[in-house]
């Protein structure tokens, strides 16, 4: 077997061929190389992104070999850039792995077509100024961007992407799409072929609980006026009809049938999250729309029209106790129907095409495919621009966070994280960042926290002595521990983003090394 | 080096030297603080794979120099997209002796022992060692044992509260995919791995009538190559899951039983996931676990802010999600309670003793090596111990703890069903019947 896919073996079982493809296609530049930086990259080189490009202007000093393991003595002095490249190029020689010896700050302000050449951007320890010019040029350029950030026990992480799209959200847990309760005529036909009081024993206990399902449900609509069991009455009873149909008690069958009895009742029709895909504006499609939406205006026509309701079925079905035979016969039945299915939606797909005067054929019948088999587990994540964030805030959702339990010390970093960069701005240091006393900085950043707490609309809103108190003991440090923290979750979501595979988050990303209670925040 | 230390713990100096309002209750913060966790903090690191090889590099630059590690593994080339403390030049050599050397080469100062055995092969007293103890592990067998090992230690007041000075810290992670979970175990306060087994269900295995008679899925056909067919075919050779020829034989057969059944979806990557059980594992998973292990190590070691109460999960599958659930001890657990209380008459011999635990309900532990007080009183194994021990085996017990009336015993044997035997390590609290009275009775006598 070939080398790289026995050293990528563990993530192809994650994200597959596909994903491990559109990592080793992108180029990632990281901006600023110290620990959280340096160990955002790590992740990426092992898991073998394609190229890495890292941009710092600062000199290894002593105080940097107690924080970032991609240095060592050697280093100090010498580019921090340089050397962090190097030792990130030693665990994987596939990624390509260059450095530019510049200030991110200048980079931004001078230059900042630069950005335009990289997939994803990953800026780390940078100032809210500088974070909101690299948004809007990222932005502009269609580059990928995520922040990240430590700042002693706490941190964040923020995507910033117009909008991101995935069809492959691969969710740990998803009702799956058997149409118990409303058969197509071929899957009524098969489940007519069973007879429920069959007195062989062993073809009693091999039929598959899809079909035991489907006849009680429609035995039970029948005797009900046409409507499903509802109230949790009904359901008990209908649960209790199931159990009544065993001959043995060994019946696995029936008891996967009991199990999975709350399929039956599952609403037909789609959910609400992907009847606001469909709803959304991107539906009407123009020349620049993407095959995403492209397909998903098929899907729309789709559910309208030969759908009834439906989303294309996805085709596949759990493994129940049954004979192989009538298993692999039921297996079949799905599997035509999701065939069918994807045939009509591709059909419309072309004619969008075409419509658009583009190449009918661009979008590939593989492509098309796993749409459909994915149909119901589309996700569109949007994020604001971060100056939006900040200047065209949600009142009504900070007041919620501040003062809810579970999210306020969250929402007090947030709160304090935009302090700190507001009084380094003032007073050229963070607070508490030299040694001795730190009466003055407390009080002054508790003055700057109730400046930014005032402009978010939150006056007369406070956060606790304790709170910012940490904060100046903090004293802009970089621990290791949080650093690789926050840079662990900053290459996962790159991961995610890249593949387009999985959900990013969607907010932002409050890192919280107190008692761990970190909080993602939508604003 | 008296002038590069301070400086080189710039970032960390700012925890371990400053007051903080949000802190632990036995932080002192000071120079002192950092300079003991230098040079007294002992850390054990258990498993030097994934999550193992980030522990060792965060603890380093988390202020711990002196960090042992245990693993009995070598490298392999699946491990290198996140075992970064790995080279391709590396497969074949002991993990604990390579994660240690990277580590030392880069992180000066720091000092790391590796030992590159099976963690049951350290006597319990080389994991008394240890200030804390830190897992990275993929097996709950070696959680249960290590748990058991760490909780061995406690002992309780006569009012049930733990005994400070025994209780012995764990920080455990574990990770599949895009989660995992970070825990802190304080034995006899937080919940130990025992009290909570319940969150780690055993693995689902297939009925063997279906392997054999109604076959449906691609996981079916391996297995039914894997469990019935290899023996059926090669009498008396047992299967190697690490022999590749082994591996494409299964693979092949189950090939042919997909094709006869008309199963699809077979394939030699899938068969080794089932028959190796391979579970997905990615650096970042990793990185963020261990990250959060680390912290709490030095948390704990330096009280420098609050601890992690007591089970942090992550998940970030579809955004990001991480709860701290707070869950209790269970009062009963024969791990970190007490100890089972056995009752004996003082002339009851250690052979005996050691057939009583088999038969004891509770233990029903077979096979039984006791220690007292770090004292081997009879051991299983190796031969040379056997043979030394042996003797003990015809001694009253009450002689053998030194006629104490009432004292704690460690013992290790293996407990489970014939089809999944498992070593553990049980306390247990022998009292002696009849011996309080006369001791009482002694005592009173001599005053």
């Amino acid at each position: 077997m070939a080398e790289p896919k026995t050293k990528y073996d563990r993530q192809l079982r994650i994200w597959g061929e596909q994903g491990q493809s559109a990592l080793e296609k992108a180029s990632v530049c990281l901006l600023n190389c110290g620990p959280t930086g340096s160990e955002t990259l790590k992740n990426l080189v092992l898991g073998g992104i394609g190229s890495i490009t890292v941009i710092d202007g600062s000199k290894v000093e002593v105080g940097d070999l107690g924080n970032n393991f991609m240095l060592d003595e050697s280093c100090v002095g010498e580019s921090k850039a340089k050397s962090v490249c190097a030792f990130l190029q030693e665990l994987n020689d596939a990624v390509k792995a260059k450095f530019i010896e510049e200030y991110p700050e200048a980079l931004i302000e001078m230059n900042p077509p630069f950005f335009s050449q990289f997939t994803l951007v990953v800026a780390t320890q940078l100032g809210e100024e500088k974070m909101i010019k690299l948004d809007r040029i990222c932005r502009e350029a269609n580059v990928m961007l995520i922040f990240a950030r430590s700042y002693g026990l706490t941190g964040f992480v923020r995507i910033s992407v117009k909008e991101h799209t995935v069809v492959e959200s691969k969710p740990d847990h998803f009702l799956d799409d058997l149409r118990l309760n409303n058969p197509w005529p071929e899957l009524r036909k098969f489940a007519e072929t069973f007879d429920l009081n069959v007195p062989d024993p062993v073809a009693h206990k091999h039929t598959p609980y899809v079909v035991i399902l489907i006849k009680m449900s429609e035995e039970w609509t029948n005797s009900h006026g046409g409507s499903l069991p509802s109230t949790r009455e009904e359901k008990r009873e209908f649960k209790e009809l199931l159990k009544s149909k065993m001959v043995a008690i060994d019946e696995d069958n029936y008891k996967e049938a009991i199990e999975a009895s709350f399929k039956v009742f599952a609403p037909p029709g789609i959910s609400s999250d992907l009847q606001q895909i469909i709803n959304d504006s991107s539906v009407e499609l123009s020349s620049t729309s993407s095959d995403f939406w492209v397909m998903v205006a098929a899907l729309k026509e789709f559910i309208a029209t030969e759908g009834g309701g439906e989303a294309p079925l996805e085709g596949s079905i759990p493994d129940m106790t049954s004979s192989t035979e009538r298993y692999v016969n039921l297996q079949k039945i799905y599997q035509a129907k999701a065939e069918a299915d994807c045939l009509a939606i591709e059909q419309r797909v072309r004619n969008n095409l075409k419509k658009l005067g583009r190449e009918p054929e661009s979008i590939s019948k593989a492509t098309i495919k796993s749409f459909c088999r994915n149909a119901r587990k589309l996700k569109v994540c949007r994020y604001r621009l971060l100056e939006d964030e900040f200047s065209n805030p949600s009142v009504p959702d900070i007041q919620k966070y501040l003062t809810d339990e579970d999210y306020s010390v969250a929402m007090g970093f947030y709160i304090l994280l935009r302090a700190v960069d507001r009084f380094a701005a003032n007073y050229n240091n963070y607070p508490g960042e030299f040694d001795g006393p730190m009466d003055e900085d407390i009080s002054r950043l508790k003055t700057t926290a109730v400046s930014v707490l005032n402009d978010l609309g939150c006056n007369g809103s406070t956060l606790t002595e304790d709170l910012i108190n940490e904060m100046c003991r903090f004293g802009a440090a970089e621990l290791h521990a949080v650093a690789a923290f926050i840079g662990g979750v900053a290459s996962q979501e790159v991961i995610k983003l890249i593949t387009k595979q999985f959900v990013p988050m969607c907010g932002t990303f409050i890192f919280n090394g107190i008692d761990h209670k970190s909080q993602l925040l939508t604003l | 080096m008296a002038d590069t230390a301070p400086s080189r713990s710039r970032d960390l100096d700012k925890l371990l030297l400053r007051a903080g309002n949000l802190v632990g209750p036995t932080f002192e913060p000071g120079t002192e603080l950092r300079d003991d966790l230098q040079e007294y903090a002992r850390i054990l690191v258990v498993g030097a794979g994934g999550l193992g090889c980030e522990l060792l590099k965060d603890l380093a630059l988390s202020g711990f120099k002196n960090l042992e590690v245990i693993d009995m593994d070598r490298i392999e080339v699946s491990n290198l997209n996140r075992q970064f403390l790995f080279r391709m030049e590396d497969v074949g050599k002991p993990k604990a002796e390579v994660a240690a050397k990277r580590v030392m080469e880069r992180v000066s100062g720091v000092n790391i022992v590796p030992h590159f055995c099976r963690i049951e092969d350290k006597d319990i007293s080389f994991y008394n060692d240890f200030n804390i103890i830190v897992l990275g592990l993929d097996s709950i067998e070696a959680r249960s044992y290590i748990n058991a090992v760490a909780c061995s230690f406690l002992e309780y007041e006569t009012d049930d509260k733990p005994r400070e000075e025994t209780i012995k810290p764990m920080v455990d992670g574990g990770t599949e995919g895009f989660k995992g979970h970070a825990r802190v175990i304080i034995p006899g306060v937080t919940p130990c791995f025992e009290c909570t087994i319940w969150l780690f269900p055993p693995q689902v295995k297939f009925p063997l009538c279906t392997l054999a008679e109604t076959p449906r899925t691609a996981a079916h056909c391996i297995e039914y190559a894997h469990l019935i067919k290899w023996d059926e075919v090669h009498s008396g050779k047992s299967f190697d899951p690490d022999d590749p020829e082994h591996m494409q034989w299964v693979y092949s057969e189950a090939v042919k039983r997909a094709e006869l059944f008309g199963i699809p979806g077979v394939t030699y990557s899938l068969t080794q996931g089932v028959v190796k059980n391979i579970i997905p594992a990615i650096a970042s998973t990793n990185a963020i676990i261990s990250a959060a292990c680390a912290l709490e190590t030095l948390k704990i070691a330096s009280g420098c802010s609050k601890t992690l109460s007591n089970y942090l999960t992550y998940n970030g599958v579809a955004g990001l999600h991480i709860k701290v659930t707070e869950f209790v001890k269970d009062k009963d657990c024969l791990v970190c309670g007490p100890g089972v209380l056995i009752e004996l008459d003082t002339s009851v011999t250690l052979e005996k003793f050691i057939n009583l635990l088999e038969e004891h309900p509770k233990l029903q532990l077979a096979k039984a090596s006791v220690t007292y007080r770090g004292k081997n009183l009879y051991m299983q194994a190796p031969p040379v111990l056997e043979e030394m021990t042996r003797s003990n085996l015809s001694l009253p017990l009450y002689d053998l703890m030194d006629k104490v009336a009432k004292d704690i015993l460690h013992v290790t044997g293996v407990t489970g069903q014939s089809d999944k035997k498992t070593s553990c390590l049980r306390k247990l609290r022998v009292v002696f019947r009849g011996v309080d009275g006369v001791t009482d009775m002694d005592m009173a006598g001599g005053a």
